[in-house]
């Protein structure tokens, strides 16, 4: 397969433009996703930074949420940052009532750990799978992963805990490499797409 | 389960607080949202499920400020510290331009953005906040592009367009919108020689007039507030440019306030789909009343604080 793949990006609510800009820097065709016909047609998908009850909400109300989890379920490549992340855990420790996620990594995930806005920061922090130097992480309110199961990797920690985590073709990270300019990790998520059509073919 | 890492990787340096990328980060967070005003905790619950992506705390919405008159301040920190603890999401709090130490206590509990605003009473009329003495970042108003980037210049790293709270109008807020897009492009089309000229009629540092010119946007946020009062009124917002929507007065003040904020919700996600805007509009119960802005005095007008 040579053609560029399509990558969609959820804009049910968030940062929704910064994904789309990285994900065309990293070399894939990039376009926003807010109804099933248009899940559809991608190749991977991203599911931005942004309020995760709001997003879950807004997934249920428009009748997507199923067929996002059908599409993950049958191995669609997802890549989910901060409220991403969180929408992408089989388990959330505190969920607010009826919040919902697609689901798709064996992790338990708890909403805003790291605390509230003065609590945000920026570090650095060492992916593996990212050569060269460490990626600058921006986590704001951001969650981070309390356990993972025995099929999801442990890609980075930040003080002790976990903050990027890969199962299959699944990514997530607390923090926003789309908010960086640096594109390593949407880099990372392409090749993963790339690979994962390769497979099916 | 287990949580211990196979390879150790391990960050490294020590984390900063309070930068301008995690400061505008945050705004970035909020787009394509909508941000409720609420005066109780459950308000903010009513707002949180309705799919708001931050609520605003105060203690009038800004028709009940307009109706009492008086002088408007910083709410009480039982008040917000209720609302904090009554949702997850984001809680912003109103501080008056240039009252530096209501923006003080407002960092003190916490609160995740604080709005410098025209609605409450000015404390000072020459100065605003300087806002990069605060870890919380700071979101403002503005009528226009100069006005814009010099709270940029202070610090803003969030602006919304005026628009006139408490109206239920949203011809300002069209205005006041327009006004900042129809800037930006202007400049767009300028040449260097020509941003030194055009940052003095701004009255805005010229670095950041440049930065503008090259962007086409506002380096920050751009939402707009000040008068939305109908699911059509927020997709058109939306439609003009705006990245997101506050809702002040027109939420609490309607008829059914919980079917209004989703319906609000749901046009501001799909803003350029009539037929669903169409769906959210049906059988929402009375909307607020409104005030015709063309009657209104010059000394009522909020838009006109701030400097």
């Amino acid at each position: 397969m040579s053609t560029t793949p399509v990558i969609g990006v959820l804009a049910l609510q968030g940062d929704v433009r910064e994904h789309l800009v990285a994900l065309a820097a990293a070399d894939a065709v990039a376009r926003p996703v807010r109804r099933p016909e248009e899940l559809a047609e991608v190749d991977g998908l991203v599911v931005p930074g942004g309020e995760s009850t709001t997003i879950s909400k807004l997934a249920v109300l428009f009748g997507m949420m199923e067929p996002l989890r059908a599409r993950v379920r049958a191995g669609l490549p997802v890549y989910g940052t901060c409220a991403g992340m969180i929408m992408l855990a089989d388990k959330i420790l505190d969920p607010r009532s009826g919040q919902e996620t697609i689901g798709g990594i064996d992790m338990i995930v708890r909403r805003n750990a790291f605390g509230r806005q003065n609590e945000s920061f920026e570090a650095k922090v060492d992916v593996l799978g990212i050569e060269g130097d460490a990626v600058e992480g921006l986590f704001i309110r951001a969650p981070w992963v309390e356990s993972v199961g025995a099929g999801a990797e442990v890609l980075a920690e930040h003080d002790g805990h976990i903050v990027a985590v890969r199962q299959g073709t699944a990514l997530a990270t607390s923090f926003h490499p789309e908010l960086t300019g640096d594109h390593r990790v949407h880099g990372l998520f392409v090749d993963m797409v790339r690979e994962n059509r390769t497979a099916a073919h | 389960m287990s949580s211990a890492l196979s390879h150790p990787v391990q960050s490294t340096d020590t984390p900063a607080t309070g930068t301008a990328r995690v400061k505008r980060g945050m705004a970035e967070q909020l787009k394509g949202g909508v941000i409720m005003d609420v005066v109780t905790p459950e308000q903010a619950k009513i707002a949180e499920d309705a799919g708001a992506v931050a609520v605003m705390a105060l203690e009038r919405v800004p028709a009940d400020i307009r109706k009492d008159g008086g002088v408007a301040r910083m709410s009480d920190p039982d008040m917000i510290e209720g609302i904090i603890e009554a949702v997850s999401i984001p809680v912003m709090a109103k501080s008056r331009i240039g009252h530096f130490v209501e923006a003080q206590v407002l960092q003190s509990l916490g609160v995740d953005y604080i709005d410098e605003s025209e609605v409450l009473t000015p404390a000072d009329e020459v100065n605003h906040a300087d806002k990069f003495a605060f870890t919380t970042p700071f979101v403002c108003g503005a009528t226009n592009l100069g006005e814009a980037l010099r709270r940029i210049a202070e610090g803003a790293a969030m602006i919304r367009s005026k628009g006139e709270a408490g109206t239920g109008n949203v011809v300002e807020a069209v205005r006041h919108l327009r006004q900042i897009k129809n800037e930006i492009a202007r400049l767009r089309g300028y040449d260097n020689n020509e941003l030194y000229a055009a940052a003095k009629e701004l009255r805005a540092p010229y670095e950041i007039v440049k930065e503008v010119a090259e962007l086409g946007k506002l380096p920050v946020v751009l939402f707009s507030a000040g008068g939305v009062a109908t699911p059509a009124d927020a997709a058109l917002m939306r439609q003009l440019g705006a990245e997101g929507v506050f809702v002040g007065s027109g939420i609490f003040k309607s008829g059914d306030p919980a079917k209004r904020a989703a319906a609000i919700v749901k046009a501001t996600t799909f803003y350029d789909d009539p037929k669903i805007i169409a769906d959210a509009s049906r059988n929402l119960g009375e909307a607020m009343v409104g005030i015709n802005c063309d009657t209104l005095p010059e000394a009522e007008r909020y838009a006109n604080r701030g400097w």
